[in-house]
């Protein structure tokens, strides 16, 4: 075991960076990187290059697992309801934590290449159309959290981001997230996950387009306009190769940490949903025919708040037993899009006039996505 | 002396960022100044727009995040 990397390699990649052949550099350089690995990360890298082998073999018996654990550990008959609710549990809760750490972690790697004063420069100077569109996009892979978007919107007002524009992005960064999606795609399937993906960009740029036709720019508080920001330190947009992988591990850990509780509340609400609602119980409540159950999921989805990962599992539960997935796909964008805390940090910098119709132009898309799925599935 | 700033409106991973930083500051016992930076105005001064963040002498260190210790008395030893 090497604890200190040993000299030879430091030399040979000093003489080399001065060698002026291109190969030689590329190689010296590899050499050099190397050599600044310390050995717990060189270990870590190991680590992590099992784990993803491994990942793959595991993930594919799951199914098998969680009927063993169910009927043979626990000794619970199958077909019976509580045999259905915990094999249920047993196989969604491996699955979900599975595929959130490998997709957290790979967009994580993805978002260290992005940040948002990096996509504050992509955005600013760009025509309105175009930048509702590119906004929209950046909003999926730009680090977010609700709790910056003061500053964030402040940050774009600044730099003469439209206000329609601005608005794109802060519909598209909470609602179409990596947590979302891989719930979606682990209980229901790609399809939804790209139907939920697109339908979300679609409702982000149009919003985008009609705030931006609206010209609410003087909705936005005064004091927002005399800040002053100062310049972007340039070293933020630098990282090494083995800082984007400690960023990925990072967002792994904060993620998870912070929602894995909801996850396995709303696996274990919807396990047991799974095993004694009977068949067909929703279409009465959720089903096509109800038409205001679209208008009325989205009037209830809108004040809770940060539980899509707790409600995801639970809707998955309910579409099984007959609610329609129009319905459903608009219950979760207004928990996701809509949020009480976020509209009253908004409120900081924008007057009530703007507020409402940010809510009401939202609330409005996501109950025709939800009309529109209803009517063609 | 080395001045530390940490940024945040007053969030719950600001208040964890001061926490480690004060912490990171005694146990390398050389001489700081910590201070906490709530203000919209003065954080924007910075040029960046994601709390908490961790600036010393002036320098941006981190930005979004919350390092731990032992990363932080690296950025400030």
């Amino acid at each position: 075991m090497h604890n200190e990397p040993s000299p030879e390699p430091m030399v040979a990649a000093k003489i080399a960076t001065d060698a002026t052949e291109a190969p030689v550099n590329l190689i010296a350089k590899m050499k050099a990187t190397i050599a600044d690995l310390s050995a717990r990360q060189i270990l870590m890298l190991i680590f992590l290059g099992l784990s993803l082998l491994a990942w793959y073999p595991i993930y594919s018996r799951l199914d098998p697992f969680s009927r063993w654990a169910a009927y043979d550990v626990f000794r619970i008959a199958p077909g019976t309801h509580l045999g259905d609710a915990v094999s249920f549990f047993f196989l969604d809760i491996p699955k979900v934590f599975m595929l959130l750490i490998l997709v957290i972690f790979g967009v994580g790697i993805l978002r260290s290449f992005f940040n948002p004063e990096r996509t504050r420069t992509i955005l600013a100077g760009k025509r309105e159309l175009l930048g509702d569109v590119l906004a929209a996009l950046l909003g999926v892979v730009t680090p977010f959290c609700s709790c910056s978007a003061v500053p964030l919107f402040i940050g774009f007002v600044e730099a003469g981001i439209p206000i329609g524009v601005t608005f794109a992005f802060l519909i598209s960064a909470p609602m179409v997230n990596e947590i979302a999606l891989v719930l979606l795609f682990g209980l229901f399937g790609w399809r939804i996950a790209l139907i939920y993906m697109s339908m979300g960009l679609l409702i982000a740029i149009l919003t985008g387009i009609i705030i931006g036709r609206l010209n609410m720019e003087h909705q936005v508080e005064d004091w927002v306009y005399e800040i002053r920001m100062g310049q972007t330190p340039a070293q933020l947009q630098e990282l090494s190769w083995m800082g984007r992988v400690d960023y990925g591990i990072y967002q792994v850990k904060e993620i998870v940490g912070r929602v894995w509780l909801y996850i396995v509340l709303g696996i274990g609400a919807g396990a047991a949903i799974h095993g004694y609602v009977p068949e067909g119980f929703m279409a009465s409540i959720m089903g096509k025919q109800a038409w205001w159950s679209v208008p009325a999921a989205v009037v209830l989805g809108a004040p809770l708040y940060s539980n899509a990962a707790g409600i995801i599992p639970v809707v998955q539960a309910l579409l099984e037993k007959g609610a329609a997935l129009g319905t459903v796909l608009a219950f979760m964008m207004s928990i996701i899009a809509l949020s009480f805390p976020e509209v009253v940090i908004l409120r900081k910098v924008l007057k009530p006039k703007l507020i409402a119709v940010f809510v009401g132009v939202v609330a409005l898309g996501i109950i025709m996505v939800g009309f529109l799925f209803n009517a063609i599935m | 002396m080395k001045k530390l700033q940490v940024l945040g409106p007053g969030c719950p991973k600001c208040t964890e960022l001061a926490k480690r930083t004060a912490e990171a500051a005694k146990a390398l016992g050389g001489d700081y100044e910590v201070e906490k930076v709530s203000e919209l105005s003065k954080i924007m001064a910075f040029g960046i727009f994601t709390t908490p963040a961790l600036v010393v002498d002036g320098e941006v260190k981190v930005v979004g995040q919350v390092p731990s210790v032992d990363e932080i008395k690296k950025m400030i030893g």
